[in-house]
């Protein structure tokens, strides 16, 4: 029997995982540390009898999946900070017209250039903030390799269940270790299909009319409904509108439909935290050091648990809160000046609790390293 | 089908001054695509912003009004996702030669089989009159009310250097002409770009003493002579029209259809896309 | 011999620009007091149909 155990780096997972997920388009710009990820599909997917194109820049390759979404396809591209910073304007553009579509992140060292060949998890915000305007996105991220796979598929099914542009933030250490991974058989994982109209031919369709259960059905542009599409603000046809109920329902609705979700969209992981007194909060690859360091503590009797965020947008507020609430610290554990920390004390009851233990040198933080920083807030010097 | 059976008609009157030509090259597009006899649902038009991308919503196929200058990376999208879908990008100057500058050498350049108009009336129009790319030197505008220093693109020229395998160059007094011109584009294999020189009476008629759209117009007719006529030689300061590009050459994504066939042995049916619809 | 087509005028869309009165091959249109595009000779038109192509506002039609 065909063994589909793997050893193989990060970003080869985001790529095989993309293609469980039924990617059918991929459009993009090199750039280090996520550059595997477009070689990889490049290969695979004319193979499969997908798209693969090699675009100007980032702007253009975002603008190209969008185009490809529109068509029917599911589509990505991949990127690192600056390239993530050219996509902004159509991120907004695609949570404007409610297009489905993922985008992976692998973050760099910052700002602008800053480190390409460094870890760092500094784009937290910028994934929530980064382009203009009242809206909501999805951002999902991993700390190792077998959850950044359930995670990518994770993200394509939420794509098109609230269509809505989704972020894969994963970093530079994620993407460039090697881990051993069983590649799921087919069927293991779900994998949600486009929701097509039922709307038959000569009927009207409105393309922005939300179904009774909050979902959108699309209809693929060649098919036989036609519709525009537009970054103004629109009506239920899609047409540019002025008026101030379209706008406020617009904005409602792109902001309610993913924020009144926020608890069924939390994906998160709890370690040792039954009886903790501690609560470390992490993601990402620094989840991995955070752990290492509670297994070495536990071993000498400290009461010390982890939470690892999965879903970073929206935030899982209410998770937060449960989980944090009643400990007698809480230390989160990133690798950036405290952009989760921060919505972390928004959460919680007793914000004077919340600490941040960091990196933003370049250098993967070590278990070491939040040591130091639990010793300092609980009074045991350095 | 009627003029009329391509517009979505509760939108009109259309929002363009009275005068502007883009209303004359929407009229072009619509009687080329009628001429060629294309069913509503093959045809997809991708806009960016500007006055000239308000002709996306006002006509009834697919329709994309998207972000400005990036019409043709959207459209690239479209076309690679769905290559039974003939694509049509109408444009501005500015969009497609200032913010979009570098998608369109770059649609050029890889002969991807979309089809760009530009509506070229030198200036921006919907922000109120700045000077484009496409302001010829001395020229003014709100932003260069001495006359500007910059110097303009040939559009032509710019296309053809990036590889553009037809480009033609008209005008909006010649109305017949334009729409053979949109006509041969639209059929071509490959990147196709039909510059129309458009009037702008509102803003660059008026920052430059050119008189009312008849007038503007009047310019056109007597400013711009047949390609390879001998009029050029006497009057180099003429510009040309005519089909100045049309060369067979691979196409993009055909080229990539090609590859899936090799890569898969057989030729599948994926000219609809690979979803079920 | 084929019928001689009508020219007509959509006066709610029509927004006075003139481009149709003064380009007529046969002087055939014309502005009225509200400024509106007017077929005032219409024997003389010989249907060319250039007025409907150069409408900016598509607002004629020859039928």
């Amino acid at each position: 029997m065909k063994t589909n155990i793997k050893f193989i780096q990060g970003n080869e997972v985001f790529a095989k995982a993309a293609l469980y997920a039924g990617v059918q388009f991929y459009a993009g710009y090199p750039i280090t540390p996520s550059t595997e990820i477009a070689e990889i599909l490049s290969e695979v997917l004319p193979k499969r009898g997908g798209k693969f194109i090699q675009m100007e820049d980032e702007i253009a390759s975002i603008c190209a999946i969008i185009g490809a979404s529109l068509t029917g396809l599911k589509a990505m591209t991949a990127t690192s900070g600056p390239g993530f910073s050219l996509m902004q304007e159509a991120i907004g553009y695609a949570v404007m017209t409610e297009v489905p579509l993922v985008v992976v992140n692998v973050q760099r060292g910052g700002p602008s250039t800053g480190m390409p060949t460094s870890v760092a998890q500094g784009d937290v915000m910028q994934a929530r903030w980064g382009t203009q305007g009242d809206h909501s996105i999805i951002t999902l991220t991993a700390s190792n390799l077998r959850e950044a796979f359930n995670m990518t598929v994770e993200a394509f099914n939420l794509a098109e269940t609230f269509r809505t542009p989704v972020i894969l933030l994963f970093d530079e250490v994620l993407a460039h270790m090697r881990e051993k991974i069983i590649i799921p058989g087919p069927g293991e994982i779900e994998v949600v299909k486009r929701l097509r109209t039922s709307v038959p031919k000569g009927t009207n369709y409105h393309p922005y009319l939300t179904r009774e259960d909050g979902r959108l059905p699309m209809s693929d542009f060649g098919g036989v409904h036609r519709y525009n599409v537009t970054g103004l603000v629109h009506d239920m046809w899609g047409f540019p509108s002025t008026d101030p109920k379209v706008a406020y329902d617009l904005l409602h609705h792109l902001v309610d439909k993913l924020e009144n979700h926020a608890e069924l969209l939390a994906r998160y992981k709890k370690y040792y935290t039954e009886d903790a007194e501690i609560l470390l909060v992490s993601y990402g690859s620094s989840t991995r050091s955070a752990l290492h360091m509670i297994e070495a503590r536990r071993k000498r009797g400290l009461k010390i648990g982890l939470l690892e965020l999965q879903t970073l947008w929206p935030f899982p507020r209410q998770t937060v809160r449960r989980e944090c609430d009643g400990r007698s610290h809480v230390l989160v554990v990133e690798m950036n000046m405290g952009q989760i920390c921060q919505e972390v004390k928004k959460a919680v009851s007793e914000p004077d609790k919340v600490f941040l233990a960091n990196r933003i040198d370049g250098i993967f933080i070590s278990p070491v390293d939040i040591l130091r920083a639990l010793n300092m807030i609980q009074g045991k010097g350095v | 089908m009627a003029v009329k059976d391509y517009l979505r008609q509760r939108f009109f009157p259309q929002i363009w001054c009275a005068g502007c030509g883009h209303g004359i090259v929407m009229g072009g597009m619509i009687r080329a695509i009628e001429q060629l006899g294309l069913d509503k649902n093959e045809v997809v038009l991708v806009s960016g912003i500007g006055c000239s991308s308000r002709v996306a919503g006002y006509l009834d196929f697919h329709t994309m009004h998207t972000l400005h200058g990036r019409a043709l990376a959207f459209a690239s999208g479209v076309k690679l996702g769905r290559p039974h879908l003939k694509v049509i990008a109408p444009m501005g100057d500015g969009d497609a030669l200032a913010i979009g500058g570098n998608h369109l050498i770059h649609a050029a350049r890889r002969n991807i089989d979309v089809t760009a108009i530009i509506m070229n009336n030198s200036i921006y129009g919907m922000t109120g009159g700045q000077t484009s790319p496409l302001t010829p030197f001395t020229k003014r505008g709100t932003t260069a009310v001495f006359g500007t220093i910059d110097h303009c693109f040939d559009i032509a020229q710019l296309a053809k250097g990036a590889g553009a395998s037809f480009v033609a160059r008209t005008t909006t007094y010649h109305a017949k002409e334009m729409i053979k011109m949109i006509h041969d584009a639209i059929n071509h294999k490959g990147f196709s770009l039909v510059e129309v020189m458009s009037q702008c009476p509102t803003y660059y008629g008026r920052k430059n003493d050119l008189g009312a759209a008849v007038d503007m117009m009047k310019g056109f007719r007597d400013g711009t002579v047949r390609k390879g006529s001998k009029k050029l030689e006497e009057h180099p300061e003429f510009v040309e029209r005519g089909v100045l590009v049309n060369e067979a050459r691979p196409e993009y994504v055909s080229s990539y259809m090609d590859l899936i066939e090799k890569l898969r042995g057989e030729r599948e049916n994926l000219e609809q896309g690979a979803a079920s619809r | 011999m084929e019928e001689k087509k009508e020219v007509i005028i959509n006066r709610e869309w029509c927004k006075g620009c003139g481009i149709c009165v003064a380009f007529c091959p046969k002087k055939v249109l014309d502005l009225d007091d509200e400024e509106k595009a007017c077929w005032v000779n219409p024997e003389k038109c010989i249907n060319c149909g250039l007025c409907e192509l150069r409408c900016p506002d598509v607002a004629i039609e020859l039928e």
